[in-house]
């Protein structure tokens, strides 16, 4: 029934076994090998930021929360920090708080992964002294993280991720095909694969649920995609029409929710999901395709995926969104000719021939497959030579 | 063969424009991806990429069909080959 491509397919590419990755203590591997600088909360942001200028090599990974947070809430704050330090893209991480408790709770999260982890506190301390003793850390660590080596990793270590933004029909085309071609040629080699954007799956949701692998699954997932339409139904103050869909996908051709769900959609091809994952939740079911709760907020749904472990990410536009991510790198791809002649080089993939039908399905998901190798063994996505790190964390009601 | 417009499943009754746009009264060639058909119709209204024509006459509170689904109501007539889009069509969510 779903619309894939019925094209003249000509061979398929024969898909390379291994990559060239960073192999960490916990038997991951990374596509990258950054050293973090983690601030546990708001206030601690400059002296995160102060350690990365010293140090070269670090990046620090600022953003606006982590105090009075509590419940549910504050959990998934936790699970992000300590989720993203653990990420394999990540070779060692130090981790700068105010107070010493929450502090160490993270820094203990990231140790059980075994690599180097090392947690400094402001109070009684200050932003000076405290810069100083993470800055000799830090170099520390960056000094002997820059003699790492990329091995040969099966493809099976490739964790990946997926998400849309600034769609057009262009997307449900296009694009969001090919991402979906890969996904059924590369699940069955045993890789992890995740999908998100609970809210965007509106209109498509009974749809999407049949492709749970279980009828666990499925439910999990209804149960999920309720919650969340129970919630935008109490806080809208309208139809959400300036918001979903957004004036970029109105302006790209798409009419309504219902519209952009299913061009959503076409991302996981034939697959089917083996489970649900709370927001930033590691899979736990072992290879195969995940649903995770998130946002549909491009920066937000990419950072709780990289907290779930995925190290890399694969993002189809239509109008161009130009997200990155700081420590998993995220390849673009558009079918849209326009979006390739005005803003090229925010795109890693170019599938616009498919419109022309100048390439088909099967010929753009090859296209990606090579990208996707090509970055996973070291090449810089667009984001990451023109400097997107965006990291937001979720935040799910106000703070105490 | 120049495609103007694709088709993603026989049942929709819209199309999308796949080139930079479509001027009144241009005769158009739809591909249809699900039977890799090809049928012709002609537009009423300048159609720029990405966005839909209508393939059949629509009323008002008809079911837009795309991908072989419901994507939303008519809220005001469309003849065939015009222009669909937020001017016409509304979600039946939220």
């Amino acid at each position: 029934m779903f619309t894939m491509l019925k094209q003249r397919s000509g061979k398929d590419m024969e898909i390379p076994k291994n990559f060239l990755g960073y192999k960490r203590e916990n038997g991951r591997a990374g596509t990258r090998n950054h050293v973090i600088i983690l601030p546990v909360d708001d206030i601690s942001n400059a002296c995160a930021e102060a350690v990365a200028n010293n140090i070269k090599g670090t990046i620090a990974l600022p953003h606006s929360y982590g105090r009075l947070q509590f419940g549910a809430d504050l959990e998934l704050h936790f699970r992000t920090m300590i989720g993203t330090g653990c990420n394999p893209n990540v070779a060692a991480v130090i981790v700068i708080g105010i107070e010493p408790k929450w502090t160490k709770k993270i820094v203990d999260g990231i140790a059980k992964t075994g690599k180097p982890v090392e947690g400094f506190h402001i109070e009684r301390t200050g932003d000076i002294g405290t810069t100083m003793k993470a800055s000799k850390k830090a170099q520390e660590f960056v000094m002997w993280a820059s003699e790492k080596q990329r091995e040969e990793c099966p493809l099976s270590d490739l964790w990946i991720s997926v998400k849309c933004g600034e769609s057009d029909t262009t997307s449900g085309l296009a694009s969001n095909p090919t991402v979906g071609n890969l996904m059924d040629k590369l699940e069955p080699l045993g890789v992890h694969l995740c999908f998100g954007e609970t809210s965007e799956l509106t209109g498509a949701e009974k749809v999407c649920a049949t492709r749970g692998a279980t009828k666990e699954a499925s439910d999990k997932f209804m149960k999920t995609w309720n919650d969340y339409n129970d919630f935008i139904l109490k806080e809208a103050t309208d139809d959400l029409s300036e918001s979903q869909p957004t004036a970029g996908n109105i302006a790209g051709g798409l009419t309504t929710i219902e519209e952009k769900a299913f061009g959503n959609f076409q991302k996981i091809g034939n697959c089917k999901f083996v489970d649900v994952l709370e927001p930033a939740e590691e899979p736990k079911k072992g290879k195969g395709l995940y649903f995770m709760d998130t946002s549909s907020a491009a920066a937000e749904c990419v950072t709780l995926q990289a907290a779930a472990g995925f190290n890399i990410h694969l993002f189809p536009t239509g109008q161009g969104n130009i997200v990155g991510n700081p420590i998993e790198p995220v390849i673009k791809l558009t079918a849209n000719p326009l979006t390739v002649k005005s803003m090229g080089e925010h795109i890693d993939c170019d599938v616009s021939k498919i419109l022309s039908r100048e390439m088909n399905l099967s010929e753009a998901g090859d296209e990606l497959i090579k990208t996707t190798l090509r970055v996973a063994n070291g090449r810089l996505t667009c984001a990451e030579a023109l400097g997107h790190k965006e990291f937001v964390m979720t935040k799910l009601y106000r703070s105490a | 063969m120049a495609t103007e417009i694709i088709i993603h499943d026989e049942k929709d009754n819209v199309g999308v424009v796949v080139i930079e746009k479509i001027s009144p009264k241009q005769d158009c060639s739809c591909w249809i991806m699900e039977n890799d058909n090809t049928i012709n119709i002609q537009s009423a209204d300048e159609i720029p990429l990405g966005h839909k024509i209508a393939m059949v006459d629509l009323k008002e509170g008809d079911t837009i069909l795309k991908y072989g689904h419901d994507i939303g109501k008519v809220v005001k007539a469309i003849k065939k080959g015009e222009h669909v889009h937020v001017h016409n069509v509304k979600t039946k969510k939220w």
